[in-house]
């Protein structure tokens, strides 16, 4: 039970994958501009980290190695269509407030990162659970840029007044440029208080590239080469 | 002939792929740091994303579409741009090692780039026939380039700079392309 709760404190906290390991960084800055358009993309997300961990590890001994990404990008896809019909199905408003960034799940770093860094190599319910404690870090770190852009540039958090209305919200913060900015902050603050991003330097080669992904396909090239 | 160059100014300018819509953030600030590796990079997205615009486009208009097939659009995609760049890179491998030098790290990196999916996803959502997703395609790289090309002329003139330590290495870098989202927004006013 407890190395279970451990997935979950590991998701959340120890690997937070956008403030700790900043991955995922488009559907963060994108959906952020409402508290609750964060919690929706959070929730998508981890739907379909939850299935995508499960069912790369149920398939873990099939898959042969050498076509084990196109064969994860199968299985995400799939799930994301799936995730997509539904939430358009049931959930016709927070659709169409995502619009574009649901079908992207797919490319999403962390989802690919995970089935690659943790599925492939771990039994099927524990890696379901990483799969949930990732999606909360990540539904959570969605929340806060999105409440903080929500506050700052419209006055509300989760659509309630929280500033007196006599204060004029800054509406720079809910337009593009207020997303790389909430990061920025956001980052500089955790800096500040010590709280150390993983992310070495921003990147020396392209192969440091960051995503999980990228730094894959760098490997196999660099290992074609020694060959 | 005029919607096509709107579709050019709107994709590369007004709703900047990376400032206004955030796709391919991640090689955007991975890959900033140096101005050859960012030129590189636009050129291959350039490369890449017309190629798929065009591939999608077709295979979207003569397939899914008239078999109804218009759900399974994300997978489809997904697997035609990574296939389309491996054909790529091993055609350029073996008729253009040159090319393919300066390019090919690149590459592998661009199949994971949103902005390649978000385009081909755009593409069909417009409603945009072969060569306005063509050109749409173009546009938008060409937005990627200019944006990635002039953070890396921002970032190596702030490397001289004496930062506050908590800003140091990616805070300044997201104000830097803060600030250059702001400067883009103003072509808004470019909307006819």
């Amino acid at each position: 039970m407890k190395k279970y709760l451990e997935r979950i404190w590991n998701g959340i906290v120890t690997e937070n994958p956008t403030l700790i390991l900043m991955l995922g960084m488009c559907p963060t800055l994108a959906v952020s501009t409402r508290a609750m358009n964060g919690v929706g993309m959070g929730l998508s997300t981890t739907a379909v980290l939850i299935l995508s961990n499960l069912v790369i590890s149920l398939l873990r001994r099939v898959i042969p190695n050498e076509v084990r990404l196109p064969a994860y990008i199968v299985v995400v896809a799939s799930l994301v269509t799936v995730t997509e019909l539904t939430m358009q199905a049931y959930l016709p408003e927070l659709f169409a407030a995502l619009g574009l960034y649901i079908p992207l799940i797919v490319v999403n770093c962390i989802i690919l990162g995970r089935a690659e860094a943790y599925a492939s190599k771990n039994p099927p319910l524990l890696s379901a659970f990483d799969g949930l404690g990732i999606g909360l870090g990540f539904t959570l770190a969605l929340a806060l840029a999105g409440a903080l852009r929500e506050l700052l540039g419209n006055g509300t958090v989760f659509g309630a007044q929280v500033l007196p209305e006599s204060i004029e919200p800054i509406g720079i913060f809910v337009q593009p440029p207020g997303a790389f900015l909430i990061i920025a902050l956001i980052i500089a603050v955790m800096n500040a208080i010590g709280i150390k991003t993983r992310q070495r330097k921003l990147v020396e080669s392209p192969c440091d590239g960051r995503c999980g992904l990228c730094s894959q396909a760098c490997e196999q090239k660099g290992g074609a080469k020694d060959e | 002939m005029k919607s096509l160059i709107l579709i050019m100014i709107g994709s590369a300018l007004i709703n900047n792929v990376v400032l206004n819509q955030f796709l391919g953030i991640c090689s955007f600030l991975g890959v900033s740091k140096q101005m050859k590796a960012s030129a590189s990079l636009g050129a291959a997205v350039i490369f890449v994303l017309t190629l798929a615009s065009a591939a999608t486009s077709l295979i979207y208009d003569h397939l899914l579409s008239p078999l109804d097939l218009d759900f399974m659009k994300t997978i489809v995609f997904i697997l035609v741009i990574a296939a389309l760049v491996q054909i790529v890179e091993m055609f350029l491998k073996k008729k253009s090692p040159a090319v393919y030098r300066a390019l090919g790290i690149y590459l592998p990196l661009i199949t994971t780039n949103c902005a390649v999916l978000g385009v081909a996803l755009t593409n069909v959502q417009d409603g945009y026939n072969f060569v306005e997703s063509v050109v749409s395609g173009f546009g938008t790289a060409i937005g990627y380039t200019l944006a990635i090309v002039l953070l890396a002329s921002i970032r190596s003139r702030i490397n001289e700079d004496d930062i506050p330590a908590p800003l140091r290495g990616a805070p300044i870098v997201l104000i830097t392309a803060a600030l250059m989202s702001l400067a883009f927004m103003g072509f808004s006013g470019l909307s006819f």
